[in-house]
């Protein structure tokens, strides 16, 4: 007789509970097969986690094998908690990013900060000291009220988390679109540094030896978290609220300390984070890489209230928690180590030679599955997807008022400065942030060294809507301009694909074409895939959100003291770099004034991108040039608005081509600030730095201002509609 | 010199306190808050950061760690005690400062590059730069609004107890103090983060000369 009361085997296949855990009748019948009988309750919940697209990536795996995973430096790709680069001197740099949309939808607050703790968690369990955080948040746009009230509950959240546990948030990004309304998306970065001899794997080996549990009491929170993630918003999606887990901290501080310490440690055999599925996935998946069985004694771990059932305490997704196993006999140091940290821990089972993962509770059996097929044969779909109809448009924005366009741009949230959400971020806890938040990507000296890691996040979804296949290219090779910019030479990345519905054909298309676009970015650029997350069904109750690729990536700065004491100062020259072309599918103009995306090609050459980059990238580190900015959303007319008013100076610019073609969005493209005179391949000189005004004079349109006006408009984008009391 | 570098669980701007000290040639080991003894260390450095994650109030917990007792003595005993951003929340909790840390008044954390005025260079951390001289600082704090009464600020006034005032005042601080001293000058607590501001390349090298002074504490103190 079980001490807990449970739906028995038939209820399960009767009354079909299996489908409020968002498994199919398909998916229950090949449970039945693996298993060879009808699961019990805590198996058909260990399988529906699993199976859930959030851990078993079931409509987007074969879109993830395009992409190129490996390189001259890549020392471990995905398959791992983070991908791991080689940066010379025997050190490596880990990262990843990772997305926490649905939590952060219902609970802005918590759903955020459990983000950025789970991301650093899966950092630190390689073994890597983390050096920087990154977020990629996307909203609706700021005149709803909710809209406010999820900005302002997320970064808190962020902050929140980063801020207490001690890692600087260095870099970010941030784009408000009506497509996102109620359905916000959350990425989250994490970039860390460590001793190659060190890397660790999340894997299960040797029979007899002990799994231990440490970190924060398991509770009934985040139960089904990630099939909650693998689902479409819906108005019951606020009674999910119990499905969102909630951060601690402090004790993702002591944690991650400890866990460094565990892993200086010759006795440990592998470790994972209990991340979405919890206990659930890093039991199964170390056994699983580990080829080994695993028993677990689920009386022993530490609970924070009693008769937590065994179904409850598998899926529970409590936070700040790490699954190690560690040689037989050699526990109790681990465990006294634990206890110096103030952390609980406990051995809760060991690594058998039965292949099965079995589960017991007062020596009662819950559940005993097959490790291999659980992890190997979860279901994977290949739908059909349907390329949509292009536009036949032509786009003239020549007869528009273009001053007002100008204005309407630089003060929209979107183009505005961002100090609203990076000054509630720590950016410089580690006394080693070179570069941080405000206007260009993030750079973090390693410690001791004079290397530095530059790391940035972008993601250009009214460009991957408008043209998947070239919008995935250009959404690396966005970053790619992002990461030359600094100086640094870019090493890898990693991808958080967020869509809407796989089941949806057209979604269903743009999955396809973009990852498509992507890989062949990926090796054009020379930027190898080392890890990533997929979110889909990001859908609201009316509509899907755009599609939105994600890319974090990181570059490798040889000696940083280059940046010393760069100034850019009036009198300095503006230089444009790239060809401008008609190019406003996909643009800010275009959302501006049609209110719409238009489904049109997109061109990039990648050659060039690539050529282009890298030579730009050694002028700077060569002092040649002293500034480079990546052309983006808004055009020529945006990104001079931000140079002048970040730096406080005025411009002085005339440029050979018509006014609408400011705000063009075609790719490759860079503003570069120099000393007058300076050789630039396929740049034009178009103007100075001034000390003050801001004036761009085209064939027909003229913008002029005062400065202030220009850099007021920026600075209150986001303030301006933060003010009002919600 | 030999400092204390003071490990609370939680704290988080400890291994940059160590290097600060480490940088201007003293010596420096972290000390953990269990310590019941400082006897061994010519000054007290408290880092910033989140001590015990500071949910209940900052410096809340950590004002009734083991080590606190010692730290007090340590300041009795006339030595040097640097409390920086949590730090100087446990010193006035603990009371070797006077008045309080409170949320600052948008309620959200700020951190940016913030211009101060070094408005008292009387004191033996402070000697080193001249008389209302501007200096940058980063600041990253949620409760850096300080906080007291007029009877205590009177008395700080009087005494030359204000260190540090901010230039665009962050927070709400009563009279833009971002730093103060103990009447006996051997404490000092303030919200921005000098060990954040030792290298022009990471934005700032102002705060070389507070850590500079501190190693010639002997000399400097009377």
């Amino acid at each position: 007789m079980s001490r807990f009361i449970e739906p028995t085997a038939d209820d399960i296949r009767n009354q079909k509970l299996y489908a409020e855990m968002g498994l199919t009748d398909a998916e229950y019948d090949k449970v039945i097969d693996i298993l060879g009988r009808q699961p019990n309750y805590t198996e058909i919940g260990i399988f529906s986690v699993m199976w859930s697209e959030h851990c078993s990536y079931k409509h987007s795996k074969p879109f993830l094998k395009q992409f190129p995973t490996s390189g001259e430096r890549v020392l471990m790709g995905p398959g791992e908690g983070a991908g791991v680069v080689d940066i010379g001197d025997n050190q490596a740099v880990v990262f990843k990013v990772e997305s926490h949309n649905h939590p952060s939808a219902v609970e802005p607050y918590q759903g955020a900060a459990t983000g950025v703790g789970g991301i650093i968690r899966d950092i630190v369990s390689i073994g890597a000291r983390p050096i920087g955080l990154l977020n990629s948040l996307r909203f609706g746009e700021l005149t709803e009220a909710n809209n406010r009230r999820l900005l302002r509950g997320v970064v808190s959240g962020i902050g929140g988390y980063g801020n207490c546990i001690g890692i600087p948030t260095v870099s970010g990004e941030v784009e408000f679109d009506p497509s996102y309304d109620g359905n916000p998306l959350v990425n989250a970065m994490c970039v860390g540094v460590m001793d190659q001899g060190k890397v660790q794997k999340g894997t299960a080996k040797g029979v007899g030896n002990k799994v231990i549990y440490v970190g924060l009491k398991t509770g009934r929170d985040g139960i089904h978290g990630a099939t909650f993630a693998s689902e479409e918003l819906s108005d019951e999606s606020e009674s999910k609220r119990p499905s969102v887990q909630i951060g601690d901290p402090f004790t993702g501080k002591k944690l991650m300390e400890a866990t460094l310490a565990a892993i200086d440690q010759p006795e440990l055999v592998g470790i994972q984070d209990m991340g979405a599925a919890g206990l659930t996935s890093s039991s199964s998946e170390m056994a699983a890489k580990g080829e080994a069985g695993m028993n677990l004694y689920l009386d022993q771990v530490p609970v924070r209230e009693e008769g937590i059932s065994p179904y409850e305490m598998m899926l529970s997704e409590t936070q700040e928690r790490m699954l190690l196993v560690v040689e037989d006999g050699t526990e109790q140091k681990f465990l006294d180590m634990f206890e110096d940290f103030e952390l609980d821990a406990a051995v809760i089972g060991e690594v058998t030679d039965s292949d099965r993962l079995k589960l017991y509770y007062e020596e009662e059996l819950y559940a005993d599955i097959p490790v291999q097929p659980l992890s190997d044969e979860a279901p994977v779909y290949i739908l059909e997807g349907r390329k949509p109809e292009l536009d036949e448009k032509a786009y003239d924005y020549s007869k528009k008022d273009l001053n007002k366009v100008f204005d309407q741009l630089i003060e929209h949230p979107t183009h505005g400065a961002k100090n609203y959400i990076y000054e509630q971020y720590d950016n410089q806890v580690g006394s080693n942030t070179v570069r941080k938040s405000g206007f260009g990507s993030g750079v973090v000296r390693v410690e001791g060294t004079d290397k530095a890691i530059a790391m940035a996040i972008d993601g250009k979804s009214r460009y991957v809507y408008a043209d998947p296949y070239n919008g995935g290219k250009e959404v690396v090779a966005q970053v790619f301009r992002s990461i030359i910019s600094t100086g640094a030479v870019p090493l890898a990345m990693t991808d958080c694909l967020n869509y809407g519905s796989p089941e949806n054909p057209e979604i269903y298309n743009q999955l396809e074409e973009s990852t498509k676009g992507m890989a062949e970015a990926c090796r054009a650029l020379e930027t190898p895939v080392v890890s990533g997350n997929v979110s889909l069904y990001n859908e609201n109750r009316t509509a899907s959100i755009l599609p939105t690729p994600v890319i974090g990536m990181v570059g490798l700065i040889e000696d940083v003291n280059f940046m010393e004491g760069i100034s850019i100062e009036a009198g300095d020259a503006v230089y444009l770099v790239g060809e401008t072309e008609k190019s406003f599918a996909g643009s800010q103009i275009e959302k501006l004034l049609d209110n719409e995306v238009s489904k049109a090609v997109r061109n990039i050459d990648l050659e060039l991108e690539y050529s282009r980059g890298m030579t730009l990238r050694g002028m700077l580190e060569g002092g040649d040039i002293k500034k480079i900015s990546p052309v983006g959303r808004g055009g020529i007319a945006v990104k001079l608005a931000q140079l002048a008013s970040f730096h406080g100076l005025g411009l002085d610019a005339e440029i050979e081509l018509d006014g609408e073609d400011l705000f063009a969005e075609n790719a490759s493209r860079y503003i570069v600030t120099a000393k007058p005179g300076q050789d630039i391949k396929d740049a034009v000189e178009i103007g100075r730095l001034t000390e003050d005004g801001f004036r761009i004079k085209t064939r027909d349109v003229t913008i002029e201002r005062d400065l202030a006006e220009v850099a007021g408009a920026w600075e209150g984008a986001i303030p301006k509609c933060m003010t009002s009391v919600d | 010199m030999k400092f204390a570098v003071i490990q609370f669980p939680g704290s988080n701007c400890d291994r940059d306190l160590l290097n600060a000290a480490l940088k201007v040639g003293a010596e420096a080991e972290f000390v953990d808050y269990r310590t019941t003894s400082l006897e061994d260390f010519d000054g007290v450095l408290i880092p910033g950061g989140f001590s015990f994650g500071d949910y209940l109030r900052s410096g809340a917990m950590a004002g009734v760690a083991p080590v606190t007792k010692a730290i007090k003595e340590a300041a009795d005993a006339g030595k040097p005690v640097l409390g920086i951003c949590n730090g100087f929340q446990i010193l006035t909790e603990v009371g070797l400062l006077p008045g309080a840390l409170i949320f600052n008044d948008q309620h959200t954390f700020i951190s940016r590059d913030e211009s101060l005025k070094v408005v008292n260079n009387e004191t033996a951390f402070t000697r080193g730069y001249g008389q209302g001289e501007d200096v940058v600082y980063p600041v990253a704090h949620g409760e850096g609004h300080y906080y007291c009464d007029d009877e205590t600020y009177d008395r700080l006034a009087a005494n030359n107890q204000i260190v540090l005032t901010y230039n665009e005042n962050p927070n709400g601080s009563r009279n833009d103090i971002a730093g103060i001293v103990n009447e006996k000058g051997n404490v000092l607590g303030m919200m921005p983060h000098p060990e954040r501001a030792l290298e022009t390349l990471l934005g700032s090298d102002d705060g070389l000369k507070l850590f500079r002074e501190m190693t010639k504490w002997e000399a400097n103190h009377v």
